[in-house]
C-alpha cells in the first residue's frame, strides 16, 4: 500500500475512502496534533475481508506451531453467497490447559521472550494461560477446547469476537466455567458488567448460541490505538494492520496473545 | 408521534398456551392458558402469568421457561409480534403455543435467566441501534439508572407515554420524513461530516437499524394456508444489516428500495451496496439467464420476486416511503423488524 506523505489533506481523503459513511467526529484531539483525522475507528466489510487475509497470513508466518486462522465463507446461505467478502475468520480447537507446577519451566520457555513487554500477564502467579507448546496435540484430556470466530458486524462496522468452549467430551462450558479460564482482569471486568462485556449471543452465521465480546466501544479504542501510534499518523491508516492491532487488544481478554513477531512484521512492513 | 405508533404499542397477539405433555403430572391436565401477548413484548415476560396457571401440574425441578410452535423452539429475544408474523403465515387466532418449564434446549436457544436477560438483550439492541443511527452509543451508555429502569418498565408494561418521555432523551430522533429535500441532505451529510460534526456533536448517517428475517419459497402459493411452514430456524436467513438510505433522481426511497438494497444477492441491479468488490456481477440481472457467470457459484436470482413483506402484522405497499415505515412501525429498541418472503424459481434456488 502506498503510504501518503505528510500532506494532511491527502491523508484525510484516504481515511474517508476507507470508510465512506463514517460519521462520528474525532472527539479526541491529542495535544500538538492539529490535523483532525476524520476516521472513526471502523472498517468496511470489504476492508474487513482484506484485513482478515493479511491477519491470517501474518499469523501463519509468526505462529507456525499454532492452528491457523481460516477464512470461512458464509455457510448460512450458500444461495446468498454472491459476496465474496461474506464470511468470517475461524480458529478452532484451541486447547486450554491448567498449568501444573512441573509445567512452569515450559511456560517460562515460551513466555520468556515476551515477558518484558507483557504487562497484564504474568502479574498473577496463579494466572492460567494457553500453553502454546501443547496446543496442537490431539490427545488433550481434561482440557477445555475453545473455538474463536472473528465476525464482521455491519451495525458497528468493526470485527467482533465470538467464541465457544467445550469439555473434551463435547459438553459445552457455561460462561461461569469459562470465566475460570479467563485472565484475571477479564473475570473482574465480567463481574462488574455482567450484561455488557461478554454476553450470550447467537452466532450470526451458524444460528446457534455462542459468546460474544461486546463491540460497542471497539471503534473508539481502535481510534485511540492508531492515534497514539506516531507511525500511523505519519503513514496513514493501513487496512491490513487493523485486525492485528484489534486482536492485540481483544486477544488479551480471552488470554490469546498476538506474538510480538506479528506486530514486528506489521511495523517492519509499514515503516 | 404518530397514531400508527400507538397502534403498534397496543397491538397484541392472542395466545393459547398449552403445557407440554411431558411436564403434565396431574389428571386431568391443566387447561390451556389464554393470554394477550403484546407484539412489542417478549415471550419469557409472560412467566408471571403462566407460572401460577401451570405450577400445580409441574414436576419438581427448576423452572426455565421456553416456548415452541409446532416443534420449533422459539427464540425469546425476537419480539412476540415478529415471531407471529414470521411463523404464522396464515395468522392463527388464538396462536397455539406450547410452553415448557423444563428441559431447556440450550444447544439451540440462548440461555434466558428471566426478565434480566430479556432486559439486557433489549438494551444491547438499543445500543446497537443507537450506534447505527448516531455512530456511537454514548446516549444509551450514559443513560441514568432511573431512566434505564423507566425505559424498560415502559416497554415491559406497554406504557407509550412513559416510553416517549424517556426515549426522547436518547436523541435518536426519527428519520427524515419529508421525502425529497431531507433525503437530499442525508446524502450530502457524509461528505460534510467533518465540519458538521464539530458543531452538531452527532450526526445522522442515514443508516437505519433493520432486522430482516428472510425465507424463500420455490413454488408459488395463492393462499397463505398453502405456504410452506418454517419448521427449522436454518430456513430463515437473519439479516442484520443497516439500510442506507440512498437517493437517485430525486425519487423517494421506498420500502421496495430498502428490501432490495438488503438483498443484493437477489436484486443485483438495484444494489446500493457500494463497498462490495467486483465479484458481484452487477450486470447479470438484466435478462440473460445464460450469460456466462464469472463467479462459478453465483447464480443471479433474476427471477426473485418479493412475495411478502410483513411488518407489525401488516403488509404495507412496497411503494410507500421507507422513512414512514421506519418512523411508524419500528419496535421500541429502534429496530425495524421485517419478515420477508421471496419467491425464487426452483432452478435457481441453490441451497
Amino acid at each position: 500500500m502506498k503510504v501518503l506523505a505528510s500532506s494532511s489533506s491527502s491523508s484525510s481523503k484516504l481515511f474517508l475512502s476507507l470508510s465512506p459513511l463514517s460519521a462520528p467526529p474525532t472527539t479526541h484531539h491529542p495535544p500538538g496534533m492539529d490535523i483532525i483525522i476524520p476516521w472513526d475507528g471502523s472498517l468496511s466489510s470489504t476492508d474487513f475481508y482484506l484485513s482478515a487475509s493479511a491477519f491470517s497470513h501474518n499469523w501463519k508466518i509468526s505462529n507456525p506451531s499454532l492452528p491457523p486462522w481460516l477464512w470461512l465463507p458464509s455457510p448460512k446461505h450458500s444461495f446468498l453467497s454472491s459476496h465474496k467478502v461474506e464470511g468470517y475468520l475461524s480458529l478452532e480447537n484451541m486447547c486450554f490447559i491448567k498449568l501444573t507446577e512441573e509445567q512452569e519451566s515450559n511456560r517460562n520457555l515460551t513466555s520468556k521472550q515476551e515477558s518484558d513487554h507483557d504487562v497484564s500477564l504474568g502479574e498473577e502467579e496463579e494466572e492460567e494461560r494457553f500453553d502454546y507448546a501443547t496446543l496442537v496435540q490431539s490427545d488433550c484430556h481434561d482440557v477445555n477446547h475453545y473455538d474463536f470466530h472473528i465476525v464482521y458486524s455491519p451495525s458497528y462496522r468493526v470485527p467482533v469476537l465470538y467464541f465457544r468452549a467445550y469439555h473434551s467430551d463435547g459438553q459445552p462450558l457455561s460462561l461461569n466455567e469459562i470465566e475460570k479460564d479467563l485472565p484475571a482482569h477479564s473475570s473482574k471486568l465480567r463481574s462488574e458488567s455482567k450484561w455488557t462485556f461478554i454476553t450470550d449471543e447467537e452466532h450470526p452465521y451458524l444460528n446457534r448460541p455462542w459468546f460474544k465480546l461486546h463491540p460497542c466501544g471497539t471503534s473508539d479504542w481502535m481510534k485511540l490505538l492508531f492515534h497514539g501510534d506516531p507511525s500511523s499518523s505519519k503513514n496513514g491508516f493501513v487496512t491490513e494492520q487493523y485486525l492485528v492491532s484489534w486482536f492485540s487488544v481483544i486477544g488479551q481478554v480471552v488470554g490469546l496473545k498476538v506474538p510480538l513477531g506479528m506486530l514486528d512484521t506489521v511495523v517492519a512492513s509499514h515503516s | 408521534m404518530s397514531e400508527a405508533h400507538k397502534y403498534v404499542w397496543e397491538g397484541s397477539v392472542p395466545l393459547q398456551i398449552h403445557l407440554h405433555q411431558s411436564e403434565v403430572t396431574t389428571l386431568p391436565p391443566p387447561p390451556p392458558a389464554l393470554v394477550l401477548a403484546p407484539r412489542i413484548g417478549y415471550l419469557p415476560l409472560l412467566m408471571s402469568l403462566l407460572k401460577p396457571h401451570f405450577s400445580s401440574a409441574l414436576p419438581p425441578g427448576v423452572d426455565t421457561i421456553w416456548f415452541e410452535y409446532k416443534g420449533l423452539p422459539l427464540k425469546w429475544y425476537i419480539p412476540t409480534g415478529v415471531l407471529f408474523d414470521l411463523l404464522c403465515m396464515e395468522p392463527e387466532r388464538p396462536w397455539n403455543l406450547t410452553v415448557h418449564f423444563r428441559g431447556y434446549p440450550s444447544n439451540l436457544l440462548l440461555p434466558c435467566e428471566g426478565e434480566d436477560s430479556v432486559k439486557w438483550s433489549f438494551i444491547n439492541s438499543l445500543k446497537e441501534a443507537a450506534y447505527v443511527i448516531n455512530g456511537n452509543c454514548k446516549n444509551v451508555m450514559n443513560m441514568s439508572q432511573p431512566d434505564q429502569v423507566e425505559l424498560w418498565r415502559s416497554v415491559f408494561s406497554g406504557n407509550l407515554d412513559s416510553y416517549r418521555r424517556v426515549s426522547s432523551k436518547l436523541k435518536l430522533g426519527t428519520f427524515e420524513d419529508e421525502y425529497m429535500e431531507n433525503i437530499n441532505s442525508v446524502s450530502t451529510k457524509s461528505q460534510q461530516s467533518t465540519e458538521e460534526t464539530e458543531s452538531a456533536g452527532q450526526v445522522k448517517t442515514g443508516r437505519v437499524p433493520v432486522r430482516l428475517y428472510l425465507w424463500t419459497v420455490s413454488e408459488d402459493f395463492d393462499d397463505f394456508e398453502d405456504a410452506p411452514q418454517i419448521d427449522n430456524w436454518d430456513k430463515v436467513s437473519y439479516i442484520n444489516r443497516p439500510v442506507e438510505i440512498h437517493k437517485d433522481d430525486g425519487k423517494y426511497f421506498s420500502l421496495n428500495d430498502a428490501v432490495k438494497s438488503l438483498l443484493p444477492e437477489f436484486f443485483p441491479e438495484t444494489s446500493f451496496v457500494n463497498e462490495v468488490d467486483g465479484s458481484i456481477n452487477q450486470s447479470t440481472g438484466e435478462e440473460g439467464e445464460n450469460t456466462l457467470d464469472p463467479v462459478p457459484s453465483f447464480h443471479p436470482h433474476d427471477n426473485a420476486e418479493i412475495k411478502l413483506v410483513r411488518i407489525q402484522g401488516i403488509e404495507p405497499k412496497l411503494e410507500i416511503p421507507f422513512s414512514w415505515v421506519v418512523n411508524n412501525l419500528m419496535n421500541p429498541e429502534y429496530f425495524l423488524h421485517m419478515c420477508v418472503c421471496l419467491k425464487v424459481s426452483e432452478a435457481k434456488a441453490v441451497q
